[in-house]
Order: structure tokens, then sequence, then C-alpha cells
């Protein structure tokens, strides 16, 4: 991971985008690590089969936050099917980078959260 | 005084990079690095001198028995024992105090019973015990800590009313670098009764340890945090005690004679040693403790007090950076572990960073998570630890890497 890169994820580690709880929302799931503390918990609105809406909240490492960022923000109108297929692969597409062994937790995090969040919402219909 | 440009030409990693820059090992709290004096031994002992030890009546094992038990009695002089008889191997400090909890406490913990550990311990010196009570229906408590880190020593006397089998606590906290008074609190632990324990993985590869002076009735440590190879670590145990326990694990070597449905046991230390013995190690170990020796630990502990006084110095002078346990102005009290945080920056990412720059450091719970979630609320701090070959150089270079992160992160 160069610095530049780093640098970027910073900007989303200070100004995270869609960090606040959704006042209307379907489920929410919370992950947290006990190795390291990163805490995120994911609140979900679905319309059909799709994401309406969604944001995350908690804390944790520039890996942590700046990924629950992005991925909230790329999960917006997109299908359930879709999200739910996500892997570890597609993370660091969004990203820009991979990330070693020892920091895989922190960039798949708000991917375990998302999917359970689906998983409440769709039990809860 | 150390000759630490001599002593680094020992060390063949230490001319390695990591990252493209040149590395700077300063997680020796952890595992440190080895000199090739060690690595010889171990490769001639593979080239010269493999055989299986004990009872091969053949001179090549006659030779490897004499190697690893000449190993054992340069442990027992390291720490002052009264001979090998004393000197359990195990695999490491977490098996040595395994060892005790099951083998000792099999024997001597009954139900109800008090076993008495502190609030700054590693897990290896937690669970062990947790699952000892759990066994046996006995009470776990905890000496508590002050603010400063340090133990507070009101609480160990309220503790030790509860008049607990066994006391087991850190000599050197692997977050803080907190020295205990072991001399003083075995005087308190052995008026009211109990067995001593000492966890001494950060302390002996790091200060002169005298067992007897000390008082504690057993010691645990590991090789590989003392330039000796992975795999081997020490149970020193008073001759009575280690007489009086059960064996912790059944096999060769550890009996004199077996029939259908009983078994002799062997002399000790062989009785704690079932099968065939980590036998590289024990020789790494001895060749490590002979490199200690050639330049002396009493030196080794004083060039890392300079090298920690001058980190604490240099890190306290750094706006939003703070520094876990005892400062520079408690030199005496602390040892050359130095767990800092910086303000708004989460300890992987600052770990990440000093990777890139070639300096390892660990960032996390440090396997003491009642300590460090007491320290910070996301149980996550930054670790730098020295050993004898760092330099004040490597800390202007780490103390770089602060800045470069506060800087990266626009902390003030």
């Amino acid at each position: 991971m160069d610095d530049l890169y780093i640098e970027e994820l910073v900007e989303l580690y200070k100004h995270p985008h869609n960090k606040k709880k959704l006042s209307d929302y379907d489920a929410e799931a919370r992950e947290y690590s006990q190795t390291c503390g990163d805490d995120i918990t994911i609140y979900i609105k679905l319309e059909g089969n799709k994401v309406k809406d969604i944001s995350f909240d908690g804390s944790g490492c520039v890996i942590a936050i700046s990924t629950a960022s992005k991925l909230t923000d790329y999960a917006k109108g997109k299908s359930i099917e879709e999200l739910e297929k996500m892997g570890v692969v597609d993370i660091f597409k969004l990203i820009g980078t991979e990330v070693g062994p020892a920091r895989l937790h922190c960039a798949t995090i708000s991917l375990e959260a998302l999917q359970e969040a689906i998983k409440k919402a769709k039990e809860s219909k | 005084m150390l000759n630490v440009e001599s002593i680094r030409k020992d060390f063949p990693i230490l001319s390695s990079k990591m990252n493209g820059k040149q590395l700077i090992y300063l997680d020796n709290a952890a595992t440190t690095q080895k000199p090739k004096q060690v690595i010889k031994a171990i490769e001639d002992y593979y080239k010269k001198y493999n055989a299986n030890i004990h009872r091969g009546i053949y001179r090549l094992a006659e030779e490897a028995t004499a190697m690893y038990e000449e190993s054992k009695q340069k442990v027992a002089d390291f720490i002052s024992a009264d001979g090998i008889e004393e000197i359990v191997y195990t695999r490491n400090t977490t098996e040595s105090l395994n060892l005790v909890a099951i083998a000792w406490g099999e024997a001597n913990i009954e139900k109800g019973d008090h076993i008495l550990i502190s609030e700054m311990e590693h897990h290896s010196n937690i669970v062990p015990w947790q699952l000892l009570a759990k066994r046996k229906g006995a009470h776990l408590d905890y000496i508590k800590i002050n603010d400063d880190i340090s133990l507070n020593m009101e609480s160990l006397k309220e503790e030790l009313e509860k008049k607990p089998k066994i006391v087991s606590l850190t000599h050197v906290s692997n977050v803080t670098g907190t020295i205990n008074d072991i001399k003083e609190i075995a005087r308190l632990v052995h008026k009211a009764g109990a067995v001593f324990l000492v966890d001494g993985a950060q302390s002996v590869p790091h200060m002169k340890i005298n067992v007897k002076e000390l008082g504690c009735d057993m010691l645990a440590f590991s090789g590989h945090k003392m330039l000796g190879p992975t795999g081997i670590g020490v149970l020193y145990a008073k001759k009575e005690i280690l007489e009086s326990m059960p064996p912790f694990l059944g096999g060769g070597d550890m009996i004199k004679a077996v029939s259908y449905h009983s078994a002799i046991w062997n002399d000790l230390p062989w009785k704690f040693e079932a099968g065939t013995s980590n036998i590289e190690g024990g020789i790494g170990l001895g060749a490590a403790i002979d490199y200690i020796n050639k330049i002396d630990i009493e030196e080794i502990n004083k060039y890392e007090k300079e090298l920690t006084r001058y980190a604490l110095e240099r890190i306290s002078e750094i706006k939003n950076v703070d520094i876990f346990g005892y400062g520079y102005e408690n030199l005496e009290k602390r040892a050359a572990v130095i767990s800092f945080s910086i303000k708004g920056v989460h300890p992987h990412d600052i770990a990440q960073i000093f990777d890139k720059e070639g300096i390892a450091i660990r960032a996390g719970h440090h396997c003491a998570m009642p300590l460090v979630k007491r320290l910070v609320s996301n149980g996550s701090v930054a670790r730098m630890s020295f050993y004898l070959y760092n330099t004040k150089e490597e800390i202007d270079k780490a103390i770089d890497a602060i800045i470069k992160v506060k800087k990266i992160f626009g902390v003030e």
C-alpha cells in the first residue's frame, strides 16, 4: 500500500461517507473485532430486492472506516443478490488496494456486517 | 560499555531490508533476533552430534546427551538455581505456566480454594488459571493495579487475606514494562502461606536474575525472547516442589520403569520431560546464554535503560502522543518496553506506516486484553521494545515515523 493511497483513505477516515444511524431502517448488524477493537454497525433499508438506503456507525482503523465508507456508497441501489455474492476480492477492488493477512479482517468487517444486515432484513419480511 | 557496532555484526538479519528500507527491529518483547553463534550451535548439532539423548549406548548419543545437559547447567547458573534438577525444559513460558496449573494444580487445588493473579498479566498467565479454577471449582482472584500501572500493594495484602494456595505474577509487564517488586511480594506471599510463581518472560532476558534473592518458588521464561531459538522454554522450580508434583505428560524418558498398570517416575528434572526433547532448542538456548554472559547481562540492562530513557524523553516531547506506564523519571521501575498511542490514530495504522519505513513494531492487545482495555477503550496500543542491538539512531528513525503518522493523519 503506498503512502498516496493511504492519504486518500485517510481522507475518508477523517470525513467518512454515510456515517450515521438511519432514522428508518429494516435491519442493523454489528461486527466487532476482539483483536483490534474495530467496531462497525450497518443500518439498511430495502425496497423490494434493492437497497434503498444504507449507513454505518462505529470506530476503527483507516482500513475499517474507509472500507465501510466506500462499501455503503457502493451498495446504494444495488440488488441484495449482488451484495450477497461479494467477497474479499470485491472489497480490494472497491478500495483499490490489497491488504495483508494481519489487516484482512479490517477490510472485510463492514462486508460481514452488511451481509448479516441483509440476512436479518430478509428474515424480518 | 557495550560495543553495539560489533554486537550488530553478530546478527545477520539486522543487515537485511524490509520494504526497501534498512530493517529496524523494535519488537523484542515478542521475540528477539538470533546471533550467528546460536545459529551455528544448532547447525553444528545437526552436522556433528545428532542422536537421541539419554539411552543410546554409543558415542554420538553420549555427546548429544552431554551437550543437552550442559545447556541445562548453563540455565541453572544463569538464574542461580541449585542445579539442573530444578530446570525443566518446556516449549515456552506459556507451557511452563500451564505445566504448573495442570500438574501442581491437580495435586494442590481443591473446591473453594483461591488462586491469585493480577490485572497486568499476559493471557498465558490468566487462561491456565481460569481452566484450573473451572476444573476444580476454585476462585480466581485479581490483584488490582494503580492508575500508573503499578501493582496495588494494598489490594495484594487484601487478596492474601483470602489465603490463596498459589500466587502467579508477572515480573515485568509485556505492555507497559512495569517492573514488579518481586522480592517484597515474595515476602508477603510466603507470609500468607502461598506458593509463588513468577512469569519471567520479559525479565530474565533483560536483567540479572537470582532466584534465591528474588525469593520466588517457581519461574517461567522463554528461550526465544533471549536470543535463543523458538520452541524451548524453562520452568525453574524448587526441588521440593517438583518432587511433590505429579508428572505433566506421560511417555518415554519421564519414567524409570513401566509395568502393565503402573510406572516409576524418573529423577528430576526428567520426570517432567516426556518424549524426545527439543535437543537443538536446548543447545541453542545454551549458546544464547553463553552469548549474553560474554557481554554481561548487567551491561545489557544498563544499555537498555539508556535507550529507554532516550526514547521516553523524545516521545514525551511530541504533542498528542501518550505513553502508558512509567515515564523517564521512573526509569528504575520500568523495562525497555514502551506502549504508546497517537491521538485519533488506530494503532494498526501506526504499525502499518512504521512497516513502510522498515520499522517493526507491534500493535494490538499484546495478549493482555484485561490490561490494554483498561489503558484504552478500543483495546489496542502500539508498542516498541528494545534489546542490546538497538541504537539511538534507530529510535530517532522511530520518532521520525511517529511524526510522519501525525502528518498523514493531520494530528496537531
